[in-house]
């Protein structure tokens, strides 16, 4: 049944996973990025159309499936994942993208999100982060900076915020990234890959709420600043940061990481060289809390992609394929006649 | 004289009588539930008919020998039809003091009571709260009191085993179980292979306990404790295999009959709760049938991953109680929004909250029909019998899938947990329902999600994967035929009149409303769900005194048959009992404005025949015959 690598007979395009509905985000919004990375990276994926679900919770994000021209659902407030992993064990050999949000996936849906993460269903999650609640008009949400002042707020938010990132990899994702809304080639490649993963694939893509929450990532996006404040990760290379790729991540004697500058004699062999594929999580959750550290960057790009634990669903198939293959397939007048039976003449 | 019996006849006296009322009753770890099972299946594979009622706390182990630790199984068995477990019991086994306080009303007078008399100790009697040691203080003279040492009798039996003390004596119920064998002059063969199934891997349990059994049936035998034995011949049903099955057994195996008659793979998404987690237990041992079993993080997930195995094409069902239906209430008003077919099972107990987890009630049925925001109809089936709820289960199945419909069944603690024999049906003659996806564009433009068949008003059903079809379903509210969002004030009435109409015409399914007992009279009872066998026993008993009585079992609460409302013109007084406040009484008062009364119990127990006849003696009046 499964037709995932085979290529589709006539190639489809962008245009072949847009819909004819009315996209109905604010103008500016940074959804719009998102939506057309994703309509980019569908088509070469090799994937047929007809093979693609988009599962969605509740939220400006939420909205996401109506825009997508391949079977979507969209659900209830942060459920989607639970749904998506209804559709995943009846249908391994479906692609199921599940769009989320801040408040959908870390709020009312965080549970299920864990338990997703911790199973490794086969998911392609897309969590949108503006950090806001946008389509409830602007109250903080689960990753709002503590002291956010916002409609539900006035006087600061006094919530310590989460970082999605931590949280995944603290779950055990085997494959967490970051993206940025304005970033089009990063989002696209950072998207390829996770695709490309097997198990359960969480990608947080920061966002820009511009009636809501405007600038939420200014630090990261504005063009002058934002060589000094991310760090782009790549497998296998150093990790070096800053507008003249003169700052890197090193680590230190007692297993934590400092922030160096380079020459005086420290050469990028000095510094760590990201390694995306340990099995352990670590290193990763190690990355993932940079940003919460005065003088550290923020890292985007794939912090984690283990790939050798097996998915949820297929293991759930291969169960009841090996009950099968040592007791029989089922016989339903035995089974109704199960157990201590007697006979009335 | 039954030749069935091992061993040589005696100078006992035997009496053949009709039928018997027998309690087990201990501590939670003294193994009454098995005790009793035990007993149970016996009986019935001797061929009896019965009705079993299993009565235990929530909690796992209180503190041993006090009052809210009490474990009971309560069984009735026949040569004749059994239709409640016994309003009284006729044989009474208490294990401690507790038990014996906590149920010897029950015991009718002159009840054969046996009692370990070896826990009614000082120590014992203080944990049960009792002042006087009522094995002295004559407080039982009104029964056949047998005040036997389980203990050291069971310990004299197995010393040669060289088990521990601790060990011995929980074969104890074993003895116990042994000597009712004798009581009734019944085989312990099964219970024999039980033992040797169960303990497979513990050859010394295996001795213990059968030793045990022995040893409590030869006891009375050898000391002519009791004067007399009883017999009850067979009872007299239709022809055919039977088996004792409970409800939640009986829920298991129709999913998987249903999910074999509709060629669907069944997907059960659970979260443990009591008294409903037995049906995950059985289906997980299903997987030969292709069952998936997913034990969710929790009872929203459990729904929620149910309707996403039905969007993508499975025979899908969620189990649960009250507590775990309250979560799953926004998923149900989805499933009623995306018009998919799912079937939720609520297995009512005490509430509200947390309430009684273990104690029946029907206090759900208000929640079921209404329990959601906005107009969100849902067809409901109350099975009526522990049996029942096979078919419930198919049932249940086939009309989700031929409405694209969430359906409910609502059971309760009473029937999950309750057996009576059970006639197996021929496979080949249960009806099959295949169901067929859609797999081409059903009109000139394309896949119309949402263009209904005529009969029906169903939707089709789409499987992600199908080429042509892609297409967007959800929560909001969207045009009719096309699927796409709609928030226009007329489209909005229109689509909550169609899925009322929908749930409507599942009407068409439902046969009519034969009332057992007179057609028309004095009296209606309409009732549901399983206050059936105490409701018929009554039933039968008041109509042999002459009046004019009939009675309506509704199995279906929604939509209700077609020729309901006529049906109650027949009658002068119409009377509902329910283990509720009066649910199902203001449905009907509202539906049909019919001045019916109710009957009301809400004690997490079932209504005993007796409180149905003194209701029924109220309203007709002791001599109007």
């Amino acid at each position: 049944m499964s037709t995932a690598t085979l290529p589709p007979i006539t190639p489809l395009t962008k245009k072949d996973f847009q819909t004819d509905q009315e996209v109905r985000w604010c103008p500016g919004c940074g959804d719009y990025a998102i939506l057309s990375a994703v309509q980019s990276v569908f088509p070469e994926l090799g994937i047929k159309r007809e093979n693609f679900v988009v599962v969605s919770g509740i939220g400006c994000s939420s909205r996401f499936p109506y825009y997508m021209n391949t079977f979507g659902f969209h659900t209830i407030h942060g459920r989607a994942p639970a749904v998506a992993t209804g559709i995943k064990a009846i249908r391994p050999d479906l692609e199921v993208w599940v769009a989320t949000g801040d408040g959908d996936a870390l709020s009312i849906g965080g549970n299920h999100t864990i338990h997703m993460l911790r199973r490794n269903v086969g998911l392609k999650v897309l969590l949108f982060n503006n950090r806001i609640y946008g389509l409830t008009k602007g109250q903080y949400s689960p990753t709002s900076e503590f002291n956010k002042k916002t409609k539900s707020s006035p006087f600061g938010s006094l919530d310590r915020p989460f970082n999605p990132i931590s949280l995944a990899i603290g779950a055990e994702a085997t494959f967490v990234a970051r993206s940025v809304d304005v970033f089009q080639q990063h989002l696209k490649e950072t998207l390829k890959h996770a695709a490309a993963h097997k198990g359960s694939a969480f990608v947080e893509i920061l966002q820009n709420c511009n009636i809501f929450n405007d600038g939420a990532w200014f630090n990261l996006t504005e063009r002058d600043a934002r060589s000094e404040h991310i760090m782009q990760l790549e497998h296998d290379k150093p990790l070096v940061f800053g507008k003249n790729r003169d700052k890197g991540i090193r680590r230190k004697a007692d297993g934590d990481i400092e922030v160096v500058q380079l020459g005086n004699g420290i050469t990028e062999s000095d510094l760590v060289v990201h390694d995306a594929h340990h099995p352990r999580p670590s290193y990763a959750f190690l990355l993932s809390h940079m940003e919460h550290r005065p003088g550290f960057p923020t890292p985007i790009g794939v912090l984690r992609a283990w790939d050798d634990h097996p998915r949820y669903e297929d293991v759930m198939n291969q169960q009841i394929k090996d009950v099968i293959a040592k007791r029989g397939p089922g016989d339903l007048a035995k089974l109704l006649r199960a157990g201590d039976t007697w006979e009335v003449k | 004289m039954s030749t069935l019996i091992e061993t040589p006849p005696v100078k006992h006296k035997r009496e053949v009588i009709d039928r018997a009322v027998i309690r087990f009753a201990g501590d939670s770890g003294d193994g009454m539930q098995i005790t009793g099972s035990q007993f149970t299946n016996t009986v019935a594979l001797y061929g009896n008919d019965i009705a079993t009622f299993p009565d235990f706390p929530a909690e796992i182990r209180a503190p041993a020998g006090t009052l809210p630790g009490v474990s009971g199984y309560q069984l009735h068995f026949s040569s004749s039809d059994v239709y409640t477990p016994g309003d009284s019991v006729d044989v009474l086994i208490a294990m401690n003091p507790a038990a014996l306080k906590m149920n010897v009303a029950d015991l009718k007078a002159n009840g054969i009571l046996i009692v370990n008399s070896d826990a009614f100790t000082e120590n014992d009697l203080r944990k049960a709260q009792s002042k006087t040691n009522p094995l002295e203080d004559h407080s039982l003279d009104k029964y056949r009191l047998f005040a036997v040492e389980l203990e050291r009798l069971t310990k004299i039996a197995l010393e040669h085993l060289g088990i521990d003390a601790k060990s011995m004596s929980r074969s104890k119920n074993f003895f116990a179980l042994g000597m009712c064998y004798w009581l009734y002059n019944r085989s312990m063969e099964p219970t024999v292979r039980w033992i040797d199934a169960k303990f497979k891997n513990k050859p010394l349990l295996v001795e213990a306990n059968k030793l045990a059994m022995k040893a409590g049936y030869s006891y009375c035998e050898a000391t002519e404790a009791f004067q007399i034995s009883y017999e009850i011949p067979p009872a007299h049903l239709a022809p055919g295999f039977y088996r004792n099955l409970s409800g939640n057994q009986a829920l298991a195996l129709g999913f998987v009959t249903a999910s074999q008659k509709s060629g669907l793979r069944l997907f059960q998404g659970s979260y443990p709760i009591t008294p409903a987690s037995d049906i995950l237990h059985e289906l997980s041992q299903y997987k030969d049938f292709g069952v998936m079993t997913f034990q969710a993080e929790d009872e929203i997930a459990a729904i929620t991953s149910a309707i996403g195995a039905a969007y993508a094409g499975a025979l899908a069902i969620t189990t649960t109680s009250g507590p775990g239906m309250a979560l799953k209430t926004e998923a149900l008003g989805l499933a009623v929004a995306v018009e998919i077919p799912l079937v939720i099972c609520d297995i009512q107990r005490g509430g509200p909250s947390t309430g009684l987890p273990t104690k029946t009630e029907q206090a759900d049925l208000l929640q079921a029909l209404f329990g959601r925001n906005s107009e969100a109809p849902i067809p409901i089936i109350a099975p009526a019998t522990p049996s029942d709820c096979f078919w419930a289960a198919v049932e249940a199945s086939r009309i989700a899938v031929k409405y694209m419909v969430p359906v409910i069944i609502l059971s309760d603690g009473y029937l999950a947990n309750g057996a009576e024999p059970w006639k197996i049906p021929n496979v080949d003659e249960i009806p099959a329902f295949p169901v067929k996806f859609a797999t081409e564009a059903n009109s000139p433009n394309g896949y119309l999600p949402y263009k209904r068949d005529p009969l029906t008003l169903a939707r089709p059903w789409a499987v992600p994967g199908t080429p042509g079809l892609e297409h967007r379903v959800g929560g909001l509210e969207k045009q009719d035929v096309t699927g796409n969002i709609n928030y226009e004030p007329l489209n909005h009435e229109n689509m909550v009149r169609i899925r009322a109409a929908k749930v409507a015409s599942v009407v068409q399914e439902i046969p009519d409303a034969v009332p057992a007992g007179d057609a028309e009279g004095d009296l209606l009872i309409v009732a549901w769900g399983s206050t059936h066998g105490a409701i018929t026993a009554a039933l039968k008993a008041q109509r042999a005194q002459g009046r004019k009585i009939g009675h309506v079992h509704l199995r279906y609460l929604n939509p209700l048959p077609a020729n309901l409302g006529e049906v109650l013109q027949r009658y002068k007084t119409v009377l509902v009992p329910e283990l509720n406040m009066g649910q199902l009484l203001w449905v009907l008062r509202a539906k049909y404005l019919v001045d019916a009364i109710g009957l009301n119990k809400i004690q997490g127990r079932p209504f005993k025949q007796v409180e149905v006849e003194q209701k029924i003696e109220e309203i007709l009046g002791e001599n109007s015959r």
